[in-house]
């Protein structure tokens, strides 16, 4: 087994009141590099692993020097309670990149739609970094993101950058609004009529709560996108990360190796199936 | 399948048996068979042959194992134990690294080095065979490779013994599996007791099994008794306990999640998990975090697990199967269906251990002929 390699917390940044995003680099010899939509498995000393989607990543420099990685990372439990809790000059254990990943290829010529709630926003993060900074590959691109208060939006500032870019569509929405708050309130998919996109020709990438994901899919389906055009990001629990400890079945599916990123033609009758 | 390397045949005897013992053991291999303890035929180290189950069998029902006094003194005519070779080659707890933290905060992970153990198991069923090839594709067949599994299998000398006394648990036919071997082995044998006397047919399957085998006080294969032995391995096919529904079981159990059976058979199961720590394919494990006193030494342990316990899927919002019906579908349709998703094959091999030793005696072939006929009854074929 792969055991972790150490990393150093360079920057730690609080983004709501449970979840922090690290910059982590490499002591020594770094992991093979990440696509968007994949995730390592963090270990904090001693007290075990969670599976954490990248959330971006800083290149290799020259000199065979590694990339830093961007986790984020909310407190739900011991682990990710401590991963949550590092500063800077802390170590972790960092092993992958695990897991399929988003297929943008895919999403060549599309329209693209970035639907995310709450947490869900920390995998799609680097897959519209890629959209914002990649040649026109795409029709046009959306960004759509839910929160459950405007204190649980994620990447607040990064978001405003996108929103200023050309290349993509900004729209946020909350469950409960605060004081201040003038943006939209309500589920995600009500987002989906501010922004343009060609059903047909439209390519969905969706994470966020199951409840969310099924919602949205389902919309997006109604309206005329095709079910193998839209993915999701899965969870369940993982132990492993490499297929052997079957913690992460969802049916047929080890979601460590065969997801997280699965097709909604193929993920619609499982995410059906109560408690599959 | 043909025997590699041109081997020829060979007959044994009860000396050439003991001998197979000694010569794998002088070969610096630790040999693992059948033998009796606390009331049951288990697996475990042999010094020599004499410990083989000489004259045990076993008599086997849903939720029942009791050991028998045979009439005659056969070594191998009991079908399978509480354990299957699992126990040797995926321990139930095994350290896979260990962690060090610094005084200054440093962290430091080593792997734990591969066991350097060179096993030969001695009465491999056909069932239990296609078991460890099973797990072989499980654990060393896709991108990453479990090591502590490969470093305990690679090199292990595998003895089978073909099967002529099935059990009434058992079901070998229905997932072709046995009970005659078809390769994959170093050595086959097969048991014969008639008026001409205890002795043992055998073929190498390997070079080192020919190697082994040439070492062995041995006379050529004869017409009596491989014929005899031929016999009884196809008397054995005839004798099956159990059989499953001969239909598409991978598209009956994952075509029929919603089935009232799954209700039923939960209002008997006690998620105990028995059937997953009996079973020869259940690979399920579970990743134990210790750190020492000092905490500045951490390690991480891989133990069994099973999909029966709560927190098997546990997530920050509770467990995914919550309620048993829903472990219990998990259990059979991953067995029988999905595992042929992820695995390429089942993952039931016929063996009946589950049957066994579930403490109210759920028979996973009576609950696939339930679901067969459920689903039939309600409108034809599964998906």
């Amino acid at each position: 087994m792969t055991v972790p390699v150490p990393h150093r917390v360079v920057r730690s940044t609080a983004e709501t009141s449970d979840t922090t995003t690290v910059l982590l680099e490499p002591e020594g010899p770094g992991l093979a590099p990440f696509r968007p939509g994949q995730f390592a498995m963090m270990y904090a000393f001693g007290r075990g692993e969670a599976p954490i989607s990248v959330s971006g990543w800083e290149p290799p420099g020259a000199g065979g020097s590694c990339g830093r990685l961007v986790h984020t990372v909310r407190a739900v439990g011991a682990v990710s309670a401590a991963l949550r809790g590092l500063r800077p000059g802390d170590r972790v254990g960092v092993r992958g990149p695990y897991g399929t990943g988003w297929d943008l290829a895919a999403a060549e010529g599309c329209d693209v739609l970035v639907v995310a709630g709450g947490l869900g926003l920390a995998p799609l993060r680097p897959l519209v970094a890629e959209l914002v900074d990649g040649p026109g590959r795409f029709g046009s691109c959306s960004v759509l993101v839910g929160a459950r208060t405007p204190a649980d939006l994620l990447y607040r500032g990064t978001l405003r950058t996108w929103a200023a870019s050309p290349r993509v569509a900004v729209a946020t929405t909350v469950d409960r609004p605060g004081p201040g708050w003038t943006g939209d309130v309500g589920v995600v998919t009500a987002l989906l009529d501010r922004v343009a996109f060609h059903p047909p020709g439209t390519a969905a990438f969706v994470c966020g709560p199951e409840v969310m994901m099924r919602a949205t899919a389902r919309e997006l389906v109604h309206r005329g996108v095709p079910a193998q055009r839209i993915q999701l990001s899965l969870e369940r629990t993982m132990h492993c990360g490499t297929g052997h400890c079957g913690h992460c079945q969802l049916g047929p599916v080890l979601l460590c190796r065969d997801g997280p990123v699965v097709g909604w033609d193929r993920a619609e009758r499982l995410l059906t199936v109560r408690e599959l | 399948m043909a025997d590699t390397g041109g081997a020829v045949g060979a007959v044994i005897d009860r000396d050439g048996l003991s001998a197979l013992v000694r010569v794998l053991r002088e070969g610096g291999r630790t040999v693992v068979g059948p033998t009796v303890r606390d009331g049951a035929i288990v697996l475990d180290e042999l010094e020599s042959a004499d410990q083989l189950p000489y004259g045990w069998g076993v008599e086997l029902e849903a939720g029942y194992y009791r050991l028998r006094r045979r009439t005659d003194r056969a070594a191998f005519a009991h079908s399978a134990g509480p354990q299957s070779w699992k126990t040797f080659l995926q321990p139930q707890r095994v350290r896979q690294w260990s962690a060090e933290r610094g005084t200054d905060g440093t962290l430091t992970a080593r792997e734990e080095p591969p066991p350097t153990v060179s096993y030969a198991f001695l009465g491999v069923r056909p069932c239990d065979l296609r078991a460890i090839t099973i797990q072989d594709r499980v654990l060393t067949g896709g991108r990453y490779a479990d090591t502590d599994y490969r470093a305990r299998r690679t090199g292990a000398f595998l003895v089978v013994a073909e099967c002529t006394e099935p059990g009434a648990t058992c079901f070998c036919v229905s997932m072709g599996t046995g009970p005659a071997a078809d390769g994959g082995y170093d050595l086959a044998l097969t048991e014969v007791l008639d008026d001409a006397g205890h002795r043992f047919w055998i073929r190498a399957g390997s070079e080192d099994g020919a190697r082994v085998l040439a070492a062995l006080p041995r006379r050529p294969e004869d017409a009596a008794t491989t014929g005899a032995a031929r016999d009884a391995v196809a008397g054995a096919a005839e004798r099956m306990g159990r059989t499953m529904p001969p239909v598409d079981l991978r598209a009956l159990l994952q075509g029929n999640p919603e089935a009232a059976r799954w209700d039923e058979v939960a209002a008997r199961c006690l998620t105990c998990g028995n059937c997953t720590m009996a079973c020869p394919t259940c690979f399920c494990t579970s990743a134990e975090d210790v750190t020492d006193l000092t905490g500045g030494h951490a390690e991480r342990w891989r133990v069994w697990e099973s999909c029966y316990d709560l927190e098997f899927t546990h997530l920050p919002g509770g467990p995914v199967r919550a309620s048993g019906r829903s472990r219990y579908r998990q259990w059979l349709t991953h067995k029988l269906s999905t595992w042929y998703d992820q695995f390429g094959s089942s993952g039931c091999v016929g063996c009946g251990r589950c049957i066994v030793w579930c403490p109210v005696g759920i028979d996973l072939t009576e609950e696939a002929w339930a679901i067969h006929r459920e689903a039939e009854a309600a409108g034809g074929a599964p998906q």
